[in-house]
């Protein structure tokens, strides 16, 4: 296993983006390191290979948009829709992510180590994502799969015309959302919720026990006058 | 006593008979009405413009004779592959989900035989429309239902949706009838629920994300292919300004007469600005840039002829897409179905109800009986004789005005039979050398 660094002072975001998709299925060129991020946006996108990647400082939007099979992490802090519409592999950032982390995406694991802005996991389609802090307002509206795990506290609106997705939060909840609501915990979800706590490498500070579950109170389902008020 | 004669009864012009039954049906529901179809109200529109054709001073082009080219290259600005189009109308994005999977396949047949484009919507790229159509629009939507990274490389282009001109402004809706599993799983969704379809994109908002946002999507494709933004008419001249400045290869504008598969009527009926007041301030937004034919600009909503597209590609358009006028030929409204026209309280002709998943020609519909009814080789042909009739009326008006390619049309060809068309056309009122407003927009 060969480690390549790319250095994105040196060489465009181009030739990065289009050397990682260039690579053959069967590369050698698993390991990459990526220096002198500087903020850059779209940095690792559409990357659709079973290798890691490792972003030695911040990003800017969309880093590791629409990421496959791939292992990208983030050593400092990253912008806008990190990982946004994910579809297999998984992505770490070690410090905070903004608005609309793991936005729409369908599959693998967004890790947060820092907190998260608004909009996480909004319109999220099978993603599992865990956040080691708290996050903004209205995370996982519209959220139809996946799992969003929450260490912190979260803003207000959670989980606000929630379909399917299930809901775990630690720490305070400012407000729900319109059709969000606790619901017991039962094995099943204790089951995933632990199992997440694990991947994301946090079982030994946060036990399934501590947390509270939320899910849809399915109300919103068929239009119905009554519930008006809550569109 | 005598009696004093009574006067005939009168209807309302306020309080018509539409107008009434519609308070009686929301009185009686609780629920506003959701159909399908566009606008159905009278609007100033392309039949308020006529073509000048050739006189002392201009010289017409033979019919059948001298050539008149209609090819159109979309997405010259940055994608290494642009789409070529043998013909300037192409297919308006319809999801698999509102249109069934035959109906989906025979756009896609139709298409291809006439040489131009289909595209998916919201729902995501069906195996069935890939395969059958040459030439692809991926729309990346609001609700992001069915978006993934494989359709996205198998896409010929790609058209970020911010509205759509039956509804600028608003989200989508597929009530649950037409949620089958098939429809569910490729957004992710259970089966039979109602479907909402976000109004705002999840990951962006306004120009400057929109910017970001596009780049994103061109480093995923490595700057191949084509990316389109499309919106519901409704500020034009800036939203054309803005999607240039992000970073479009092409703009598409939708009049509020276009099409929809499920809408509000009062969003139908009262939102957005008609098709033909659109072109001009978005032709001149490109103008202004320097950029007019360098971003190329389609103009849907409400187009059914080949007079309509050729009026709009003189007005400064590139091309146009049709939604409605594809489903009619296709075989939405045949009279043959009347009898179950009748059945769900309509008749062919007036047949709105596309969101409810019942419609006899088995295009607006995911009941499989229903679906089968529709024969994609035979509808698709229908489509391509349809779009072949438009591209030959297209000619035979250009050659008319001398011109030898129907981009060489231009606002000078036309004139306007009313002072609204005028108006908003930007072009002189028939007889006169008037513009109403003229050099403003
Ligand atoms: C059945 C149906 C479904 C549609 N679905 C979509 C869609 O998924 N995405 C979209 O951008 N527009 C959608 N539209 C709008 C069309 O793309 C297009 O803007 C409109 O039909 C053009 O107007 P016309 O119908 O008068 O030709 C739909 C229209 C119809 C009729």
């Amino acid at each position: 296993m060969t480690e390549t660094v790319f250095d994105l002072a040196a060489a465009p975001l181009r030739d990065l983006n289009g050397r990682l998709h260039a690579l053959p299925e069967q590369t050698n060129e698993t390991s990459w390191v990526l220096r002198n991020p500087q903020g850059r946006h779209a940095v690792a996108v559409g990357v659709d290979r079973p290798i890691s990647v490792r972003i030695e400082g911040h990003v800017g939007y969309y880093c590791a948009g629409f990421n496959s099979r791939a292992r990208i992490e983030i050593t400092g802090n990253a912008g806008v829709g990190l990982a946004e519409n994910m579809m297999s592999g998984e992505v770490r950032v070690q410090g905070d992510a903004s608005q609309a982390a793991g936005a729409t995406g369908r599959g693998g694991l967004l890790v947060i180590g820092g907190n998260a802005g608004a909009r996480c996991g909004i319109s999220m389609k099978g993603i599992d994502i865990v956040v080691r802090g708290s996050v903004g307002h209205m995370s996982a509206f519209m959220g139809q799969e996946g799992n969003l795990v929450v260490l912190g506290d979260a803003g207000d609106n959670l989980g606000d015309s929630l379909y399917e997705a299930r809901l775990f939060v630690r720490g305070a909840v400012k407000s729900l959302g319109a059709d969000c609501e606790e619901k017991p915990m039962g094995e099943a979800e204790r089951a995933i919720l632990a199992g997440l706590l694990d991947r994301a490498g946090f079982a030994a500070e946060a036990k399934p026990e501590e947390f509270r579950f939320y899910g849809s109170a399915r109300k919103l389902y068929h239009f119905h006058v009554d519930y008006a008020d809550s569109y | 006593m005598e009696e004093t004669p009574k006067s005939p009864p009168r209807w309302s012009a306020s309080f018509d008979p539409h107008t009434i039954a519609y308070i009686q049906r929301a009185a009686s529901t609780g629920i506003y009405d959701i159909r399908g179809f566009g606008a159905k109200r009278k609007l100033p529109h392309f039949d308020d413009l006529l073509f000048l054709g050739a006189s002392i001073s201009r010289y017409p082009l033979e019919g059948y004779r001298e050539r008149c080219a209609t090819d159109v290259v979309l997405g010259t600005r940055f994608a290494k592959k642009p789409v070529v189009l043998k013909t300037p109308v192409t297919i308006a994005g319809m999801s698999f989900g509102a249109l069934s999977g035959p109906a989906k396949e025979a756009l896609g047949r139709g298409a291809t035989i006439a040489g131009t484009s289909t595209t998916t919507g919201d729902g995501g790229m069906t195996p069935e429309e890939r395969e059958h159509s040459a030439t692809l629009v991926y729309q990346y939507l609001p609700s992001r239902y069915g978006m993934d990274l494989d359709s996205l490389r198998k896409a010929d282009a790609i058209e970020v949706v911010v509205g759509q001109g039956a509804k600028p402004g608003g989200g989508g809706m597929l009530l649950g009838q037409k949620i089958t599993e098939r429809v569910a799983g490729m957004r992710n969704l259970p089966p039979g629920i109602d479907q909402r379809s976000a109004c705002r994109h999840p990951d962006w908002t306004g120009p400057d994300d929109l910017e970001i946002k596009l780049e994103e999507l061109r480093e995923i494709t490595d700057w191949e292919k084509p990316i389109y933004v499309k919106v519901g008419a409704s500020r034009p001249y800036f939203d054309t300004a803005l999607a240039v400045k992000a970073g479009a290869d092409v703009v598409v504008i939708d009049g509020m007469q276009g099409g929809t598969a499920a809408t509000q009527e009062v969003f139908i009926e009262h939102v957005g600005i008609p098709t033909l007041a659109a072109i001009r301030p978005a032709v001149k937004a490109l103008q202004d840039l320097g950029l007019h034919r360098k971003v190329q600009l389609v103009i849907s909503g409400g187009i059914r002829s080949g007079a309509d597209m050729a009026k709009a590609l003189a007005l400064g358009a590139d091309a146009v897409a049709i939604g409605t006028a594809a489903l009619i030929a296709l075989g939405d409204q045949d009279p043959a179905l009347e009898a179950e026209y009748r059945k769900l309280g309509t008749t062919a002709g007036a047949y709105d109800d596309w969101q409810d998943g019942r419609d006899p020609a088995g295009i607006t519909t995911q009941d499989p009986e229903l679906a089968a009814r529709l024969d994609p080789v035979k509808a698709g042909r229908r489509l391509a004789n349809y779009l072949a009739v438009m591209t030959m009326e297209a000619q035979a008006v250009a050659r008319a005005c001398g011109k030898s390619h129907l981009l060489n049309l231009e606002p000078e060809d036309l004139v306007a039979l009313t002072m609204e068309a005028s108006a908003m056309a930007g072009v002189p009122l028939a007889g006169t050398d008037w513009i109403p407003g003229a050099g403003r927009l």
